[in-house]
Protein backbone atom coordinates (compact mmCIF):
# COMPACT_ATOMS: atom_id res chain seq x y z
CA UNK A 1 0.00 0.00 0.00
CA UNK A 2 2.69 2.92 -1.00
CA UNK A 3 0.19 4.28 -3.35
CA UNK A 4 -0.03 8.06 -2.08
CA UNK A 5 2.93 9.23 -0.34
CA UNK A 6 6.19 10.61 -1.89
CA UNK A 7 9.95 9.96 -2.04
CA UNK A 8 11.01 10.92 1.59
CA UNK A 9 13.12 13.03 1.99
CA UNK A 10 16.04 12.34 4.53
CA UNK A 11 15.26 14.74 7.34
CA UNK A 12 11.52 13.62 6.82
CA UNK A 13 9.86 14.24 10.24
CA UNK A 14 6.79 12.72 9.51
CA UNK A 15 6.37 10.65 6.19
CA UNK A 16 10.07 8.81 7.44
CA UNK A 17 6.72 7.34 9.74
CA UNK A 18 4.40 6.27 7.34
CA UNK A 19 7.36 5.19 4.63
CA UNK A 20 6.81 0.95 3.71
CA UNK A 21 4.78 -0.59 6.11
CA UNK A 22 4.75 2.46 8.32
CA UNK A 23 4.16 2.47 11.96
CA UNK A 24 0.83 1.33 12.86
CA UNK A 25 2.58 -1.29 14.75
CA UNK A 26 3.76 0.33 18.36
CA UNK A 27 6.92 -2.50 18.21
CA UNK A 28 8.00 -0.74 14.77
CA UNK A 29 7.01 3.50 15.90
CA UNK A 30 9.69 2.24 18.83
CA UNK A 31 12.40 1.60 16.71
CA UNK A 32 11.93 4.68 14.62
CA UNK A 33 12.60 6.50 18.10
CA UNK A 34 8.79 6.77 18.75
CA UNK A 35 7.21 8.38 22.51
CA UNK A 36 10.54 9.52 23.03
CA UNK A 37 9.40 13.19 22.93
CA UNK A 38 6.58 12.23 24.55
CA UNK A 39 8.82 11.21 27.45
CA UNK A 40 11.24 13.91 27.48
CA UNK A 41 8.12 16.65 27.92
CA UNK A 42 6.20 14.36 30.19
CA UNK A 43 9.61 13.95 32.35
CA UNK A 44 11.87 16.85 31.95
CA UNK A 45 9.68 20.09 31.25
CA UNK A 46 7.32 21.49 32.61
CA UNK A 47 3.63 21.91 30.78
CA UNK A 48 4.41 25.92 30.36
CA UNK A 49 7.78 25.00 28.89
CA UNK A 50 6.06 22.76 26.42
CA UNK A 51 3.84 25.23 25.34
CA UNK A 52 6.97 27.77 24.89
CA UNK A 53 8.82 25.48 22.88
CA UNK A 54 5.62 24.91 20.39
CA UNK A 55 5.06 28.84 20.19
CA UNK A 56 8.54 29.52 19.40
CA UNK A 57 8.50 26.72 16.52
CA UNK A 58 6.36 28.70 14.43
CA UNK A 59 4.02 25.86 14.47
CA UNK A 60 1.21 26.94 12.79
CA UNK A 61 -2.35 24.51 12.58
CA UNK A 62 -2.19 22.40 9.40
CA UNK A 63 -6.60 22.20 9.31
CA UNK A 64 -6.94 25.07 7.03
CA UNK A 65 -6.67 28.14 8.86
CA UNK A 66 -2.94 28.13 10.18
CA UNK A 67 -3.69 29.51 13.14
CA UNK A 68 -0.39 29.68 15.47
CA UNK A 69 -0.42 26.36 17.64
CA UNK A 70 1.29 27.16 20.63
CA UNK A 71 -0.93 30.79 20.85
CA UNK A 72 -4.43 28.51 20.78
CA UNK A 73 -2.80 26.42 23.72
CA UNK A 74 -1.99 29.57 25.79
CA UNK A 75 -5.96 30.42 25.51
CA UNK A 76 -6.72 27.50 27.53
CA UNK A 77 -7.33 28.67 31.61
CA UNK A 78 -4.97 27.59 33.50
CA UNK A 79 -6.87 26.55 36.75
CA UNK A 80 -10.16 24.60 34.89
CA UNK A 81 -10.56 21.41 36.65
CA UNK A 82 -12.10 19.70 33.13
CA UNK A 83 -10.31 20.40 29.87
CA UNK A 84 -10.52 18.31 26.66
CA UNK A 85 -8.04 17.73 23.73
CA UNK A 86 -10.07 17.08 20.39
CA UNK A 87 -8.69 15.79 17.24
CA UNK A 88 -10.27 17.25 14.04
CA UNK A 89 -9.56 13.92 11.71
CA UNK A 90 -12.95 14.73 9.92
CA UNK A 91 -10.45 15.89 6.27
CA UNK A 92 -13.71 15.95 4.08
CA UNK A 93 -12.22 19.01 2.36
CA UNK A 94 -11.71 18.35 -1.41
CA UNK A 95 -8.20 17.12 -2.43
CA UNK A 96 -7.17 16.82 0.84
CA UNK A 97 -5.49 13.60 2.04
CA UNK A 98 -2.78 13.46 4.31
CA UNK A 99 -4.40 13.00 7.68
CA UNK A 100 -5.75 9.96 6.40
CA UNK A 101 -2.39 8.74 5.18
CA UNK A 102 -1.11 9.96 8.58
CA UNK A 103 -3.92 8.16 10.51
CA UNK A 104 -3.63 4.68 9.02
CA UNK A 105 0.22 4.62 8.51
CA UNK A 106 1.39 6.40 11.98
CA UNK A 107 -0.90 6.40 14.23
CA UNK A 108 1.57 6.17 16.95
CA UNK A 109 2.77 9.45 15.69
CA UNK A 110 -0.64 11.17 16.10
CA UNK A 111 -0.91 9.81 19.45
CA UNK A 112 2.33 11.13 21.00
CA UNK A 113 1.64 14.37 19.85
CA UNK A 114 -1.54 13.72 21.48
CA UNK A 115 -0.25 13.18 24.96
CA UNK A 116 2.38 16.26 24.63
CA UNK A 117 -0.72 18.37 23.66
CA UNK A 118 -3.20 17.06 26.46
CA UNK A 119 0.25 17.41 28.68
CA UNK A 120 0.58 20.62 27.73
CA UNK A 121 -2.77 22.44 28.56
CA UNK A 122 -3.59 19.76 31.14
CA UNK A 123 -6.10 17.87 29.76
CA UNK A 124 -7.27 13.99 30.80
CA UNK A 125 -9.24 12.82 28.04
CA UNK A 126 -8.68 13.73 24.10
CA UNK A 127 -11.15 12.65 21.50
CA UNK A 128 -9.80 11.53 18.02
CA UNK A 129 -12.77 12.89 15.36
CA UNK A 130 -12.57 10.91 12.36
CA UNK A 131 -14.83 10.96 9.20
CA UNK A 132 -17.22 7.61 8.98
CA UNK A 133 -15.54 6.54 5.88
CA UNK A 134 -12.61 6.42 7.56
CA UNK A 135 -12.92 2.51 8.18
CA UNK A 136 -8.80 1.70 8.10
CA UNK A 137 -8.19 4.67 10.09
CA UNK A 138 -10.36 4.47 12.87
CA UNK A 139 -9.27 0.87 13.39
CA UNK A 140 -5.26 1.74 12.90
CA UNK A 141 -6.18 3.91 15.42
CA UNK A 142 -8.02 1.95 17.86
CA UNK A 143 -5.21 -0.67 17.73
CA UNK A 144 -3.03 1.91 18.64
CA UNK A 145 -4.90 3.37 21.26
CA UNK A 146 -5.03 -0.60 22.77
CA UNK A 147 -1.33 -1.23 22.63
CA UNK A 148 -0.18 1.86 23.68
CA UNK A 149 -2.61 1.21 26.88
CA UNK A 150 -0.81 -2.30 27.35
CA UNK A 151 2.75 -0.29 27.30
CA UNK A 152 1.43 2.19 30.12
CA UNK A 153 2.36 4.90 27.40
CA UNK A 154 -1.89 5.98 27.58
CA UNK A 155 -3.86 5.28 30.86
CA UNK A 156 -2.60 5.67 34.48
CA UNK A 157 0.55 7.51 35.66
CA UNK A 158 2.16 7.47 31.93
CA UNK A 159 5.84 7.08 32.07
CA UNK A 160 5.82 6.78 35.64
CA UNK A 161 4.44 10.23 36.63
CA UNK A 162 1.07 11.98 37.75
CA UNK A 163 0.12 12.39 34.51
CA UNK A 164 -2.82 10.38 32.99
CA UNK A 165 -4.73 10.41 29.77
CA UNK A 166 -7.35 8.57 28.19
CA UNK A 167 -8.18 8.93 24.22
CA UNK A 168 -11.65 7.72 22.82
CA UNK A 169 -11.91 7.39 18.85
CA UNK A 170 -15.13 9.16 17.58
CA UNK A 171 -16.79 8.21 14.19
CA UNK A 172 -18.86 10.99 12.03
CA UNK A 173 -21.52 9.95 10.04
CA UNK A 174 -20.77 12.02 6.65
CA UNK A 175 -21.02 15.96 6.75
CA UNK A 176 -18.64 18.08 5.32
CA UNK A 177 -19.49 20.78 7.98
CA UNK A 178 -18.35 18.41 10.62
CA UNK A 179 -14.33 19.51 10.20
CA UNK A 180 -15.46 23.28 11.26
CA UNK A 181 -14.42 23.16 14.80
CA UNK A 182 -17.78 24.39 16.74
CA UNK A 183 -19.73 22.47 14.26
CA UNK A 184 -17.48 19.23 15.61
CA UNK A 185 -17.83 19.37 18.73
CA UNK A 186 -21.88 19.24 17.91
CA UNK A 187 -21.12 16.24 16.56
CA UNK A 188 -19.31 15.02 19.03
CA UNK A 189 -22.23 15.78 21.68
CA UNK A 190 -24.27 13.78 19.20
CA UNK A 191 -26.09 16.58 17.78
CA UNK A 192 -26.57 17.74 13.72
CA UNK A 193 -22.93 19.44 12.94
CA UNK A 194 -24.04 23.07 12.54
CA UNK A 195 -21.55 25.64 13.53
CA UNK A 196 -21.65 27.60 17.12
CA UNK A 197 -21.61 31.18 17.55
CA UNK A 198 -18.20 32.52 18.67
CA UNK A 199 -17.36 33.63 21.48
CA UNK A 200 -17.14 31.57 23.49
CA UNK A 201 -14.08 30.11 21.84
CA UNK A 202 -13.52 26.33 21.82
CA UNK A 203 -10.53 27.45 24.11
CA UNK A 204 -13.02 28.99 26.72
CA UNK A 205 -16.56 26.85 26.53
CA UNK A 206 -16.05 23.65 23.73
CA UNK A 207 -16.42 20.23 24.20
CA UNK A 208 -19.45 20.07 27.00
CA UNK A 209 -19.18 23.73 27.43
CA UNK A 210 -15.49 22.83 29.27
CA UNK A 211 -12.15 24.30 27.88
CA UNK A 212 -11.51 22.40 24.50
CA UNK A 213 -8.18 22.35 22.25
CA UNK A 214 -9.05 21.78 18.59
CA UNK A 215 -6.26 20.64 16.64
CA UNK A 216 -6.21 18.86 13.24
CA UNK A 217 -4.56 15.54 13.42
CA UNK A 218 -1.33 16.81 11.09
CA UNK A 219 -0.71 19.38 13.27
CA UNK A 220 -0.30 17.06 16.21
CA UNK A 221 1.73 14.92 14.17
CA UNK A 222 4.13 17.79 14.05
CA UNK A 223 4.59 18.25 17.83
CA UNK A 224 6.80 15.41 18.89
CA UNK A 225 9.39 16.32 16.27
CA UNK A 226 9.44 20.11 17.82
CA UNK A 227 9.94 18.62 21.08
CA UNK A 228 12.93 16.10 19.72
CA UNK A 229 14.46 18.69 17.43
CA UNK A 230 13.99 21.94 19.51
CA UNK A 231 12.32 24.69 17.96
CA UNK A 232 14.69 26.17 15.94
CA UNK A 233 16.18 23.09 14.30
CA UNK A 234 12.67 22.23 13.46
CA UNK A 235 11.75 25.50 11.68
CA UNK A 236 15.03 25.62 10.39
CA UNK A 237 13.39 22.00 8.35
CA UNK A 238 11.47 24.77 7.03
CA UNK A 239 9.80 24.35 8.29
CA UNK A 240 7.97 21.19 6.88
CA UNK A 241 4.65 20.55 5.87
CA UNK A 242 2.18 17.83 4.11
CA UNK A 243 1.07 18.79 0.79
CA UNK A 244 -1.73 16.88 -0.86
CA UNK A 245 -0.84 16.96 -4.55
CA UNK A 246 -3.52 15.50 -7.09
CA UNK A 247 -5.24 16.28 -10.31
CA UNK A 248 -3.53 16.07 -13.85
CA UNK A 249 -0.13 15.30 -12.28
CA UNK A 250 1.51 11.62 -13.06
CA UNK A 251 2.18 10.57 -9.42
CA UNK A 252 -0.24 12.25 -7.24
CA UNK A 253 0.01 11.56 -3.84
CA UNK A 254 1.42 12.80 -0.14
CA UNK A 255 4.65 15.44 -0.30
CA UNK A 256 6.39 16.58 2.77
CA UNK A 257 8.18 19.73 1.11
CA UNK A 258 9.74 22.81 2.90
CA UNK A 259 6.46 25.27 3.42
CA UNK A 260 7.70 27.93 0.56
CA UNK A 261 8.38 25.35 -1.92
CA UNK A 262 7.83 26.28 -5.65
CA UNK A 263 4.29 25.37 -7.11
CA UNK A 264 6.66 24.31 -10.55
CA UNK A 265 9.07 22.47 -8.31
CA UNK A 266 6.21 20.63 -6.41
CA UNK A 267 4.55 19.58 -9.48
CA UNK A 268 7.63 18.32 -10.55
CA UNK A 269 8.09 16.61 -7.24
CA UNK A 270 4.60 15.22 -8.13
CA UNK A 271 6.07 13.35 -11.51
CA UNK A 272 5.23 16.83 -13.86
CA UNK A 273 2.05 16.77 -16.17
CA UNK A 274 0.85 14.07 -18.46
CA UNK A 275 3.17 13.72 -22.09
CA UNK A 276 2.05 16.74 -23.87
CA UNK A 277 -0.11 18.40 -21.80
CA UNK A 278 0.68 22.27 -20.88
CA UNK A 279 -0.04 23.18 -17.50
CA UNK A 280 -3.33 25.41 -17.15
CA UNK A 281 -4.26 26.18 -13.37
CA UNK A 282 -4.30 25.16 -9.80
CA UNK A 283 -6.17 25.41 -6.61
CA UNK A 284 -3.00 25.99 -4.23
CA UNK A 285 -5.09 25.31 -0.80
CA UNK A 286 -8.13 23.27 -1.96
CA UNK A 287 -11.20 24.21 -3.55
CA UNK A 288 -11.83 26.93 -1.36
CA UNK A 289 -8.91 28.95 -2.51
CA UNK A 290 -8.71 31.22 -5.13
CA UNK A 291 -7.35 29.05 -8.97
CA UNK A 292 -4.04 30.74 -9.13
CA UNK A 293 -2.45 30.78 -13.32
CA UNK A 294 0.55 29.75 -15.06
CA UNK A 295 1.58 33.53 -14.14
CA UNK A 296 1.86 31.81 -10.54
CA UNK A 297 4.04 28.85 -11.09
CA UNK A 298 6.79 30.58 -8.97
CA UNK A 299 4.89 32.14 -5.86
CA UNK A 300 6.41 29.88 -2.98
CA UNK A 301 3.40 28.11 -1.02
CA UNK A 302 3.18 29.59 1.98
CA UNK A 303 0.96 31.50 3.79
CA UNK A 304 2.02 35.11 3.02
CA UNK A 305 3.24 34.52 -0.30
CA UNK A 306 -0.24 32.93 -1.43
CA UNK A 307 -1.89 35.08 0.27
CA UNK A 308 -0.51 38.35 -1.78
CA UNK A 309 -1.10 36.19 -5.12
CA UNK A 310 -5.18 36.42 -3.99
CA UNK A 311 -5.07 32.89 -2.72
CA UNK A 312 -4.34 31.01 0.36
CA UNK A 313 -2.17 27.76 1.72
CA UNK A 314 -5.64 26.26 3.20
CA UNK A 315 -5.13 22.49 3.81
CA UNK A 316 -1.76 22.51 1.56
CA UNK A 317 -3.92 20.84 -0.79
CA UNK A 318 -2.67 21.42 -4.45
CA UNK A 319 -5.01 20.32 -7.23
CA UNK A 320 -3.50 20.57 -10.61
CA UNK A 321 -5.06 21.17 -13.87
CA UNK A 322 -3.68 21.11 -17.20
CA UNK A 323 -5.15 21.64 -20.83
CA UNK A 324 -7.38 19.18 -20.64
CA UNK A 325 -9.48 20.55 -17.73
CA UNK A 326 -12.81 22.53 -18.45
CA UNK A 327 -12.44 25.50 -15.82
CA UNK A 328 -16.42 26.29 -16.15
CA UNK A 329 -16.46 22.90 -15.10
CA UNK A 330 -14.45 22.22 -12.70
CA UNK A 331 -15.48 25.47 -10.64
CA UNK A 332 -19.42 24.28 -11.09
CA UNK A 333 -18.16 21.53 -9.05
CA UNK A 334 -16.85 22.79 -6.73
CA UNK A 335 -20.12 25.06 -5.91
CA UNK A 336 -21.85 22.09 -6.31
CA UNK A 337 -19.81 20.79 -3.41
CA UNK A 338 -20.93 23.89 -1.37
CA UNK A 339 -24.23 23.54 -2.04
CA UNK A 340 -24.55 19.94 -1.29
CA UNK A 341 -22.66 20.47 2.04
CA UNK A 342 -24.59 23.55 2.96
CA UNK A 343 -25.99 23.44 6.51
CA UNK A 344 -29.18 25.00 6.20
CA UNK A 345 -28.35 27.52 9.46
CA UNK A 346 -27.75 30.67 6.95
CA UNK A 347 -29.83 31.85 4.11
CA UNK A 348 -27.09 33.47 1.78
CA UNK A 349 -24.83 30.33 1.81
CA UNK A 350 -27.85 27.67 2.02
CA UNK A 351 -30.04 29.59 -0.96
CA UNK A 352 -26.82 31.58 -2.74
CA UNK A 353 -24.98 28.11 -3.61
CA UNK A 354 -28.43 26.83 -4.81
CA UNK A 355 -28.44 30.34 -7.29
CA UNK A 356 -25.09 29.50 -8.22
CA UNK A 357 -25.41 26.08 -8.89
CA UNK A 358 -28.84 26.59 -11.48
CA UNK A 359 -26.84 29.40 -13.48
CA UNK A 360 -24.04 26.86 -13.72
CA UNK A 361 -26.36 24.21 -15.11
CA UNK A 362 -27.64 26.63 -17.47
CA UNK A 363 -24.43 27.51 -19.11
CA UNK A 364 -23.02 24.10 -19.29
CA UNK A 365 -26.65 23.22 -20.77
CA UNK A 366 -26.25 25.51 -23.72
CA UNK A 367 -28.56 27.94 -22.31
CA UNK A 368 -26.68 30.64 -20.81
CA UNK A 369 -26.79 34.29 -21.37
CA UNK A 370 -24.16 36.84 -20.87
CA UNK A 371 -25.76 38.59 -18.07
CA UNK A 372 -25.15 35.53 -16.23
CA UNK A 373 -21.39 36.21 -15.59
CA UNK A 374 -22.49 39.44 -13.94
CA UNK A 375 -25.33 37.52 -11.69
CA UNK A 376 -22.64 34.69 -10.71
CA UNK A 377 -20.30 37.90 -9.52
CA UNK A 378 -23.37 39.19 -7.94
CA UNK A 379 -24.48 36.26 -6.01
CA UNK A 380 -20.98 35.24 -5.05
CA UNK A 381 -20.64 39.22 -3.74
CA UNK A 382 -23.59 38.73 -0.96
CA UNK A 383 -21.67 35.47 0.50
CA UNK A 384 -18.72 37.40 1.49
CA UNK A 385 -18.03 40.12 4.06
CA UNK A 386 -19.56 37.83 7.18
CA UNK A 387 -22.96 37.72 5.61
CA UNK A 388 -22.48 33.59 6.23
CA UNK A 389 -22.24 32.16 9.71
CA UNK A 390 -19.78 29.97 9.07
CA UNK A 391 -16.39 29.98 6.19
CA UNK A 392 -18.48 27.71 4.33
CA UNK A 393 -20.24 29.62 2.50
CA UNK A 394 -16.99 32.20 2.28
CA UNK A 395 -15.53 29.26 0.37
CA UNK A 396 -17.44 29.61 -2.76
CA UNK A 397 -16.36 33.44 -3.68
CA UNK A 398 -12.58 32.66 -3.89
CA UNK A 399 -12.47 30.42 -7.34
CA UNK A 400 -15.42 31.04 -8.56
CA UNK A 401 -14.32 34.97 -8.92
CA UNK A 402 -10.84 33.89 -9.55
CA UNK A 403 -12.24 31.91 -12.52
CA UNK A 404 -14.42 34.46 -13.72
CA UNK A 405 -10.92 37.09 -14.00
CA UNK A 406 -8.98 34.47 -15.14
CA UNK A 407 -10.94 32.00 -17.57
CA UNK A 408 -14.10 34.39 -18.86
CA UNK A 409 -13.16 33.50 -22.19
CA UNK A 410 -13.97 30.07 -20.99
CA UNK A 411 -17.54 30.88 -19.74
CA UNK A 412 -18.20 33.38 -22.76
CA UNK A 413 -17.57 30.39 -25.19
CA UNK A 414 -19.69 28.70 -23.42
CA UNK A 415 -22.94 30.93 -23.82
CA UNK A 416 -22.16 32.02 -27.17
CA UNK A 417 -21.52 28.52 -28.38
CA UNK A 418 -23.43 26.24 -26.28
CA UNK A 419 -19.85 24.36 -26.27
CA UNK A 420 -17.11 24.17 -24.43
CA UNK A 421 -13.97 25.34 -26.03
CA UNK A 422 -11.64 22.69 -24.10
CA UNK A 423 -13.55 19.71 -25.59
CA UNK A 424 -13.90 21.21 -28.99
CA UNK A 425 -10.11 21.56 -28.79
CA UNK A 426 -8.39 18.26 -27.46
CA UNK A 427 -11.74 16.51 -27.97
CA UNK A 428 -14.06 14.81 -25.17
CA UNK A 429 -12.02 11.49 -24.99
CA UNK A 430 -8.64 13.27 -23.31
CA UNK A 431 -10.03 12.79 -19.95
CA UNK A 432 -11.61 15.73 -19.26
CA UNK A 433 -14.15 15.97 -16.22
CA UNK B 1 -38.48 -6.22 14.29
CA UNK B 2 -36.40 -5.25 17.65
CA UNK B 3 -32.70 -5.13 17.58
CA UNK B 4 -31.03 -8.17 18.12
CA UNK B 5 -29.69 -8.54 22.03
CA UNK B 6 -25.97 -7.78 20.85
CA UNK B 7 -26.53 -4.81 19.34
CA UNK B 8 -28.82 -3.43 22.36
CA UNK B 9 -26.01 -4.58 24.34
CA UNK B 10 -23.30 -2.71 22.31
CA UNK B 11 -25.14 0.78 22.37
CA UNK B 12 -25.50 0.48 26.29
CA UNK B 13 -22.06 -0.15 26.28
CA UNK B 14 -21.08 2.93 23.86
CA UNK B 15 -23.08 5.19 26.13
CA UNK B 16 -20.65 4.32 28.77
CA UNK B 17 -17.88 5.53 27.02
CA UNK B 18 -18.48 9.00 26.80
CA UNK B 19 -19.24 11.79 29.26
CA UNK B 20 -22.71 12.65 28.30
CA UNK B 21 -24.96 9.74 26.92
CA UNK B 22 -25.78 11.78 23.59
CA UNK B 23 -22.17 12.06 22.60
CA UNK B 24 -23.01 8.00 21.82
CA UNK B 25 -26.12 8.61 19.04
CA UNK B 26 -23.52 9.08 16.21
CA UNK B 27 -21.40 5.65 17.09
CA UNK B 28 -24.91 4.03 18.28
CA UNK B 29 -26.93 4.67 15.14
CA UNK B 30 -24.47 2.83 12.98
CA UNK B 31 -24.75 -0.09 15.38
CA UNK B 32 -28.44 -0.46 14.82
CA UNK B 33 -28.08 0.67 11.23
CA UNK B 34 -25.44 -2.52 11.02
CA UNK B 35 -28.34 -4.73 12.95
CA UNK B 36 -31.13 -3.74 10.98
CA UNK B 37 -29.42 -2.85 7.43
CA UNK B 38 -31.31 0.79 7.81
CA UNK B 39 -33.10 2.66 9.83
CA UNK B 40 -36.75 2.43 10.04
CA UNK B 41 -38.64 4.23 12.53
CA UNK B 42 -38.63 1.56 15.13
CA UNK B 43 -35.16 1.48 15.25
CA UNK B 44 -34.64 5.04 15.79
CA UNK B 45 -37.08 4.50 18.71
CA UNK B 46 -35.69 1.72 20.05
CA UNK B 47 -32.17 3.80 19.73
CA UNK B 48 -33.58 6.64 21.48
CA UNK B 49 -35.16 4.10 24.33
CA UNK B 50 -31.58 2.58 24.48
CA UNK B 51 -29.89 5.93 24.93
CA UNK B 52 -33.09 7.77 27.42
CA UNK B 53 -33.28 10.65 24.60
CA UNK B 54 -35.89 11.95 23.08
CA UNK B 55 -37.16 10.03 19.70
CA UNK B 56 -37.15 13.97 17.82
CA UNK B 57 -33.74 14.63 18.77
CA UNK B 58 -32.89 10.95 17.55
CA UNK B 59 -34.72 10.95 14.22
CA UNK B 60 -33.17 15.13 13.38
CA UNK B 61 -29.55 13.73 13.42
CA UNK B 62 -30.69 10.34 11.42
CA UNK B 63 -31.99 12.73 8.67
CA UNK B 64 -28.94 15.59 9.06
CA UNK B 65 -25.93 12.76 8.10
CA UNK B 66 -25.51 11.20 4.78
CA UNK B 67 -24.62 8.03 6.04
CA UNK B 68 -27.34 7.13 7.83
CA UNK B 69 -29.68 5.15 5.36
CA UNK B 70 -33.60 5.71 6.32
CA UNK B 71 -34.82 3.74 3.31
CA UNK B 72 -33.89 0.32 2.62
CA UNK B 73 -30.45 -0.38 1.19
CA UNK B 74 -28.78 -2.98 -0.98
CA UNK B 75 -25.78 -5.20 0.22
CA UNK B 76 -23.17 -3.24 -0.66
CA UNK B 77 -23.05 0.37 -0.78
CA UNK B 78 -20.76 2.05 -3.53
CA UNK B 79 -19.76 5.13 -3.35
CA UNK B 80 -18.32 6.57 -6.65
CA UNK B 81 -16.46 10.12 -5.93
CA UNK B 82 -17.04 12.81 -7.88
CA UNK B 83 -14.97 15.46 -6.56
CA UNK B 84 -12.75 17.58 -8.36
CA UNK B 85 -9.26 15.51 -8.93
CA UNK B 86 -12.04 11.91 -9.65
CA UNK B 87 -13.87 14.76 -11.96
CA UNK B 88 -10.50 15.38 -13.55
CA UNK B 89 -9.17 12.08 -14.26
CA UNK B 90 -12.19 10.62 -15.83
CA UNK B 91 -14.92 9.37 -12.77
CA UNK B 92 -18.08 11.03 -14.53
CA UNK B 93 -17.00 8.33 -17.38
CA UNK B 94 -16.94 5.59 -14.60
CA UNK B 95 -20.04 6.48 -13.41
CA UNK B 96 -21.97 5.86 -16.83
CA UNK B 97 -20.20 3.09 -16.69
CA UNK B 98 -21.60 1.88 -13.28
CA UNK B 99 -24.88 2.91 -14.26
CA UNK B 100 -24.68 0.61 -17.72
CA UNK B 101 -23.02 -1.81 -15.55
CA UNK B 102 -25.51 -2.50 -12.87
CA UNK B 103 -28.70 -1.13 -15.09
CA UNK B 104 -29.64 1.42 -12.18
CA UNK B 105 -29.19 5.13 -12.14
CA UNK B 106 -27.24 7.21 -9.02
CA UNK B 107 -29.45 7.12 -5.71
CA UNK B 108 -30.60 3.61 -6.90
CA UNK B 109 -30.44 -0.08 -5.61
CA UNK B 110 -29.75 -3.35 -8.00
CA UNK B 111 -33.53 -4.98 -8.32
CA UNK B 112 -31.68 -8.10 -6.80
CA UNK B 113 -30.45 -6.16 -3.57
CA UNK B 114 -26.65 -6.39 -4.46
CA UNK B 115 -25.72 -2.85 -4.54
CA UNK B 116 -26.71 0.22 -4.00
CA UNK B 117 -24.94 3.25 -5.91
CA UNK B 118 -24.04 7.04 -4.99
CA UNK B 119 -21.91 9.86 -5.65
CA UNK B 120 -19.92 11.09 -3.34
CA UNK B 121 -17.55 14.11 -2.37
CA UNK B 122 -14.07 13.63 -1.84
CA UNK B 123 -13.30 10.58 0.08
CA UNK B 124 -9.71 12.04 0.72
CA UNK B 125 -8.30 9.00 -1.29
CA UNK B 126 -7.75 11.47 -3.90
CA UNK B 127 -3.96 9.55 -5.28
CA UNK B 128 -6.43 7.09 -6.19
CA UNK B 129 -8.32 9.30 -8.56
CA UNK B 130 -10.60 8.32 -10.03
CA UNK B 131 -11.70 5.93 -7.15
CA UNK B 132 -14.73 4.56 -5.24
CA UNK B 133 -15.49 2.77 -2.20
CA UNK B 134 -17.42 -0.19 -1.71
CA UNK B 135 -18.09 -1.02 1.55
CA UNK B 136 -15.19 -0.30 3.56
CA UNK B 137 -12.96 -1.01 0.82
CA UNK B 138 -11.24 1.67 -1.46
CA UNK B 139 -10.98 0.66 -5.37
CA UNK B 140 -8.45 2.86 -7.90
CA UNK B 141 -7.37 4.77 -10.21
CA UNK B 142 -10.07 3.13 -11.77
CA UNK B 143 -10.76 1.99 -15.34
CA UNK B 144 -13.72 -0.08 -16.91
CA UNK B 145 -12.16 -3.37 -16.48
CA UNK B 146 -11.37 -2.74 -13.21
CA UNK B 147 -15.03 -1.84 -12.20
CA UNK B 148 -16.10 -4.93 -13.61
CA UNK B 149 -13.95 -7.06 -12.04
CA UNK B 150 -14.70 -5.23 -8.65
CA UNK B 151 -18.49 -5.33 -8.95
CA UNK B 152 -18.14 -9.62 -10.02
CA UNK B 153 -16.23 -10.06 -6.93
CA UNK B 154 -19.15 -8.28 -4.51
CA UNK B 155 -22.16 -9.91 -6.37
CA UNK B 156 -22.31 -13.19 -4.65
CA UNK B 157 -21.58 -11.57 -1.35
C1 LIG C 1 -16.30 24.33 6.48
C2 LIG C 1 -15.04 23.99 7.20
C3 LIG C 1 -14.55 22.69 7.15
C4 LIG C 1 -13.38 22.36 7.84
N1 LIG C 1 -12.93 21.07 7.75
C5 LIG C 1 -11.81 20.74 8.44
C6 LIG C 1 -11.32 19.40 8.40
O1 LIG C 1 -11.89 18.52 7.75
N2 LIG C 1 -10.21 19.10 9.11
C7 LIG C 1 -9.56 20.04 9.86
O2 LIG C 1 -8.58 19.72 10.50
N3 LIG C 1 -10.00 21.31 9.91
C8 LIG C 1 -11.10 21.68 9.22
N4 LIG C 1 -11.56 22.97 9.30
C9 LIG C 1 -10.82 23.92 10.18
C10 LIG C 1 -11.29 23.79 11.62
O3 LIG C 1 -12.41 24.63 11.81
C11 LIG C 1 -10.21 24.25 12.60
O4 LIG C 1 -9.72 25.48 12.20
C12 LIG C 1 -9.07 23.29 12.73
O5 LIG C 1 -9.52 22.02 13.08
C13 LIG C 1 -8.11 23.77 13.80
O6 LIG C 1 -6.99 22.95 13.87
P1 LIG C 1 -5.54 23.48 13.50
O7 LIG C 1 -5.35 24.79 14.21
O8 LIG C 1 -4.63 22.43 13.99
O9 LIG C 1 -5.51 23.65 12.03
C14 LIG C 1 -12.72 23.33 8.61
C15 LIG C 1 -13.21 24.63 8.64
C16 LIG C 1 -14.35 24.96 7.95
C17 LIG C 1 -14.85 26.37 8.01
S1 LIG D 1 -22.30 29.39 6.06
FE1 LIG D 1 -23.36 27.56 5.26
S2 LIG D 1 -22.45 25.85 6.38
FE2 LIG D 1 -21.92 27.73 7.52
S3 LIG D 1 -23.54 27.96 9.03
FE3 LIG D 1 -24.23 29.08 7.22
S4 LIG D 1 -25.47 27.57 6.06
FE4 LIG D 1 -24.25 26.43 7.55
S1 LIG E 1 -11.49 13.85 -5.18
FE1 LIG E 1 -11.96 11.76 -5.27
S2 LIG E 1 -11.05 10.98 -3.47
FE2 LIG E 1 -10.64 13.11 -3.36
Amino acid sequence: MTFWSGTVAAESILLRFTEGEGTADLDAYLRAGGYQAARTALTTLAPESVIDIVEQSGLRGKGGAGFPTGRKWKFIPKGAPVKYVVVNGDEAEPCTFKDHLLLERAPHLLLEGIIITAYAVGAQRAYVYVRREGYLARERLEQAVAAAEQRGFLGDKIFGTGFSLQVVVHTGAGAYIAGEETALLESLEGRRAMPRARPPFPAVAGLYGKPTVINNVETLCHVPAVIRLGPEAYSALGPPALFSVSGHVRRPGVYELPLGTRMREMIDQAGGLRPGRRFKAAFPGGSSSAILTEAHLDVPMDYEPLQQAGSMLGSASLIVMDDTACIVRTVARGVDFYKEESCGKCTPCREGTVWLSQIFERILGGRGRMEDLDLLAHISGGLKGGTCFCLLGESVPPSLEASLRHFRHEYEHHIRTGRCDVDDAVGAAAGVA
Amino acid sequence: MPLVAEAQERIRALADRYEHRQSALLPALFVAQEAAGYLPSETLAEVARLLELPLSEVTSVASFYRLYFLEPVGRHLILLCTNLACALNGSEAIGRHLEERLGIGFGQTTPDGAFTLRASECLAACALAPMMMVDRERFGPLTPAGVDDVLERHRGR
